[in-house]
């Protein structure tokens, strides 16, 4: 089963750019020690938040066809801690997109306060430059987008209307 | 509108330093991209992310860093070095790029070397009068 981090999309636009929530609890253990006394969401998993938000904004951007994997962490700035309680808001921009690879701006807030940004890269591994093969199946999204279809139930739910018109 | 050399120097730079978190004057213009700057695969292509941007310009795929269609080509590699068919083919498809040192050893472990902050200035140049 995939490991899905972020809770659901509250805005997509295929291609472009896509918006994400998170809710951060205290019933996730690892904050009991990250640090005892001050739980405080770790920035690997802040960015781990944004690479799954971007991540499925560039998959979707091939119909989920291309291997996306996280190549590369161009920036990463932190100006406050995530709590326990807080909903963090992951907007994430495609700032590049070839046939091999894609590049990504974000920013994440919490109460319209900035808590980060984060610019990434993801490479479509079966186009890389190296001519490396990798197995066929698609162990990234893999046949069944389900999950996908989930977190994007509100985006899906309200933008009917706004697909027939593009 | 035209940029000078010296304009187009220092945003290569600015593009380098941030694609590459390296200081600025790491970035002479001698300065091989893999090799002094320590650059990897993913770099070359948030490089031509970051340049298309910088001077917006589109660079298509294998412009600026055609060495991987030629190293898949056996008809241009003869024990581990360039052929004359496979040097040939560098010029046409480097046009940018100092080739003299090169050409004395086509060795294709050293062209890696080709890559320079010199030849990305070179490229852009070209490709903004051409515009």
């Amino acid at each position: 089963m995939r490991w899905i981090w972020i809770d659901k999309f509250i805005q997509f636009e295929s291609g472009k750019q896509a918006i994400s929530l998170k809710n951060v609890t205290l019933a996730e253990e690892h904050l009991h020690d990250h640090f005892p006394g001050f739980p405080v969401m770790p920035e690997s998993l802040c960015i781990e938040a944004m690479a799954q938000t971007a991540g499925i904004l560039v998959g979707e951007a091939k119909k989920f066809q291309e291997k996306v994997i996280l190549a590369k962490i161009k920036k990463a700035v932190f100006f406050d801690y995530v709590k326990p309680g807080d909903t963090i808001k992951l907007e994430a921009k495609i700032e590049s997109i070839a046939p091999e690879a894609a590049g990504t701006s974000g920013r994440i807030t919490c109460s319209d306060k900035l808590v980060a940004e984060i610019d990434l890269m993801f490479s479509h591994i079966d186009q890389n430059l190296a001519g490396k093969e990798f197995p066929e199946e698609n162990f990234v999204f893999g046949s069944d987008t389900s999950v996908f279809q989930s977190l994007l139930r509100d985006v899906l739910a309200g933008a009917g209307k706004k697909s027939e018109q593009d | 509108m035209a940029m000078s050399r010296d304009e187009i120097q220092q945003q290569v730079q600015e593009v380098l330093v941030e694609a590459l978190g390296v200081d600025d004057d790491e970035v002479t213009a001698e300065a091989t991209l893999m090799g002094d700057l320590g650059a990897e695969s993913i770099d070359f292509l948030d490089i031509v992310f970051r340049l298309e941007k910088a001077f917006g310009i589109k660079i298509p795929r294998e412009e600026l860093f055609p060495a991987e269609d030629l190293m898949n080509n056996s008809e241009l590699i003869h024990n581990g070095k360039l052929t004359e068919k496979g040097l040939a083919e560098l010029r046409e498809k480097m046009p940018h790029t100092d080739l003299s040192e090169f050409e004395k050893d086509p060795d294709i472990n050293k062209m890696g070397d080709l890559f320079t902050v010199n030849a990305i200035i070179n490229y852009v140049e070209n490709k903004l009068n051409a515009a």
